[in-house]
């Protein structure tokens, strides 16, 4: 993987040039954002911040209001200077760092490598959409033709053609934030800046483009990063998520990470309303082949209550399965529905079946543990009922 | 009077005897300078009426209404437009009007001039606002007759101190309404257009003027209706138009005079504010 936009101890402060520099002493020192204030006047917006997006990934900011998650979101293209640190985007070979770089190579990021989509739309009202859609393009001196051909593509792409000479108010806000999108879009930047873009917007609409934006992303593989302040919303979309306290990281990790080992208090009662289901996969609650307990003669108990073994062979394919004492046969839990009702049945699932149907191939099979199984089909771990249970109340 | 009020107003300031050694500096030694100015401006107006004369009326309010459509794109507007001027032609104060009329939209036009660019400066540079503000006051708080009698000494009696008292008076509405036009735009729109690349210039002409228009726009209409308010007192410094025959009719006590020419200045107002006026159709 190759980097693409870096941040490397970032700190943001917002006030004049001497209050600033008497801020930085505190800063190092960790002091928080209310002492800062209170003692040389300057408002902290970030303070020593690490974060590497790689490209193509969905990197997301989250944060509640006030935690700088918007203020470290804005230093990637200079609308918020950085007091000290460095912020370096790569676009393939090139890079330059956004705190140094000249106004010219600032233009640069700006036209060519970094697009934004905005929480308010910040659409142009005099504009139509095609004009809106087309104002990155114009503003990089791109002849009207070749505007117009790119402009259409763009609107192609988020369902807007019909629109593209109504005016940016007479669409609703779903649509308007589309037209964000597509002007994001046109400048083809392969990274994107995303301030709340869907906060403002009614959940239905917020749910369908985030959908949207996914399947998008599939397609046009941009480095995203992203702000917000649902954590529901970042755990659907993230690849990466970084919770913001204060101005401070204060932990990064897959989504799954977030959910299942929060670093500190601060990020467990910021999960704690979060539903489990919407994470996990069932290699997130299993365990592993190695913790179970032996049976004898190649036999291995799936569960602690011993109700269910599998007889392995070397290369650890199942050859034979019993459940309750009497044979059973194994079959995946992709194709649940489908099955006769007359023997026992142990079911399957991979690495990244989500922990929903793992809990309905258990219910299917009157609690039966759940086998993990690889690509190559060989066994890797079990999951019982009390795995479910445990990762769900998360104890 | 108590001994330190009279004490007091025996050491009189004498800002007026300042004032009018000021003006003397400025006739004895740039006397060339200002005849020169108020020829030219005089030459200017002057031709501009003798041309809109030489057309026929009936002519002239034919395109003045087609202006009126085409701007507006309303029937009713450009009907009205019509019968407000045949209303002119039958009162006799075709000639008045159209000497009114081009100091009006000749005072707007310079007021805008200035105005617009001083209202972007001042918006884009705090200490230019700062400077200026109290400069705006004074103008539009000054007693119109005070800057009349210097003005009527450097320039002398005709047109062209009668454009000048008129930009006065009206171009501190242009400014402040710039001003205001182009501090209120939205943040978030500021960020776009610098988000995407755009120079200072980009920003100015893609982004602030356009969202300051409506209020430029105001600022336009407000001026107009400004320098139509100055008609009467441009007369007293001997601009042609339709503030002569009101000051005649006071001087005379001349009741239908008065209520004619002053009616003839009602229309044009109308006419005018209904033909400058631009509303978007949009909801912000």
């Amino acid at each position: 993987m190759t980097t693409a936009v870096e941040f490397q101890k970032v700190d943001i402060l917002f006030g004049d040039d001497r209050q600033k520099a008497a801020a930085l002493p505190l800063v190092d020192a960790g002091a928080s954002r209310a002492d800062i204030l209170a003692e040389t006047g300057a408002v902290l917006g970030c303070a020593g911040c690490d974060l590497t997006v790689e490209r193509g990934e969905i990197s997301v900011l989250m944060g509640l209001s006030g935690s700088g998650k918007s203020t470290l979101l804005r230093a990637v293209n200079r609308l918020n200077t950085v007091a000290r640190g460095d912020v370096t985007v790569h676009d393939g070979d090139w890079q330059a760092n956004v705190v140094t770089c000249s106004e010219a190579e600032l233009r640069k990021i700006r036209r060519e490598c970094v697009a934004m989509v905005f929480q308010q739309f910040a659409l142009l009202p005099w504009r139509t959409v095609a004009e809106n859609v087309g104002f990155g393009l114009e503003l990089a001196g791109m002849p009207a033709k070749e505007r117009r051909a790119r402009v259409m593509a763009q609107l192609e792409l988020v369902h807007l053609s019909d629109w593209a000479d109504k005016y940016a108010h007479e669409l609703s806000g779903g649509m308007q934030q589309r037209v964000g999108l597509a002007r994001a879009f046109a400048t083809q930047a392969p990274i994107l800046l995303m301030d709340e873009p869907f906060s403002a917007l009614d959940p239905l609409i917020r749910t369908k483009l985030q959908d949207e934006l996914l399947e998008l992303q599939e397609r046009l593989k941009k480095t995203i990063l992203f702000v917000s302040h649902d954590l529901e919303e970042a755990l659907k979309i993230g690849n990466r998520i970084s919770i913001m306290e204060g101005g401070r990281i204060v932990q990064t990790g897959a989504p799954e990470d977030i959910v299942l080992r929060p670093e500190n208090d601060y990020v467990r009662d910021f999960i704690a309303n979060v539903n489990p289901l919407s994470v996990l996969t069932a290699w997130n609650v299993m365990r592993d082949v190695r913790d179970l307990e032996n049976a004898g003669e190649g036999w291995m108990w799936l569960d602690r209550r011993r109700t269910t073994r599998f007889k392995l062979d070397a290369n650890m394919l199942v050859v034979d399965a019993e459940r309750n004492g009497a044979p059973a046969i194994w079959v995946s839990c992709d194709n649940m529905e489908k099955l006769p009702e007359d023997r026992p049945k142990v079911y399957w699932a991979t690495a990244g079946t989500p922990l929903k149907t793992v809990m309905q191939a258990m219910h299917q099979s009157q609690t039966a543990p759940v086998a993990l199984f690889d690509e190559a089909s060989r066994f890797v771990g079990a999951i019982g009922i009390r795995d479910v249970l445990r990762a769900v109340i998360r104890r | 009077m108590d001994p330190l009020s009279e004490w007091i107003a025996d050491r009189k300031i004498p800002i007026g005897r300042w004032g009018r050694d000021f003006f003397d500096f400025l006739t004895t030694n740039f006397a060339w300078l200002f005849d020169t100015l108020a020829r030219f401006l005089a030459g200017i107006l002057d031709s501009l009426v003798d041309l809109l004369l030489a057309i026929p009326p009936f002519l002239l309010v034919l395109i003045v209404a087609v202006l009126a459509y085409a701007l507006q794109r309303s029937w009713k507007l450009a009907l009205g437009v019509a019968l407000g001027l045949a209303f002119i032609i039958n009162q006799g104060l075709w000639k008045e009007t159209v000497e009114t009329l081009v100091l009006v939209v000749a005072a707007a036009a310079a007021s805008m001039a200035i105005g617009v660019p001083v209202g972007i400066w001042a918006a884009h540079n705090r200490r230019v606002y700062q400077f200026l503000r109290p400069i705006l006051d004074l103008m539009q708080t000054l007693p119109t007759f005070v800057y009349l009698i210097p003005v009527l000494i450097l320039f002398g009696l005709g047109a062209a101190p009668g454009l000048i008292v008129t930009v006065i008076f009206a171009a501190p509405a242009p400014i402040r309404l710039t001003y205001l036009g182009i501090t209120s735009v939205p943040q978030p729109m500021l960020e776009a257009g610098q988000a995407f690349g755009a120079t200072k210039r980009q920003l100015l002409w893609k982004v602030e003027l356009p969202a300051a228009l409506p209020s430029i726009m105001a600022g336009l209409t407000q001026c107009i209706m400004l320098s139509l308010s100055m008609v009467v007192i441009a007369a007293l410094i001997g601009a042609d138009g339709l503030g002569k025959p009101v000051v005649r009719a006071l001087n005379s006590v001349n009741i239908p005079l008065g209520l004619e020419a002053g009616l003839a200045i009602v229309v044009l107002a109308i006419i005018l504010d209904r033909i400058a006026r631009i509303e978007r159709g949009s909801d912000r």
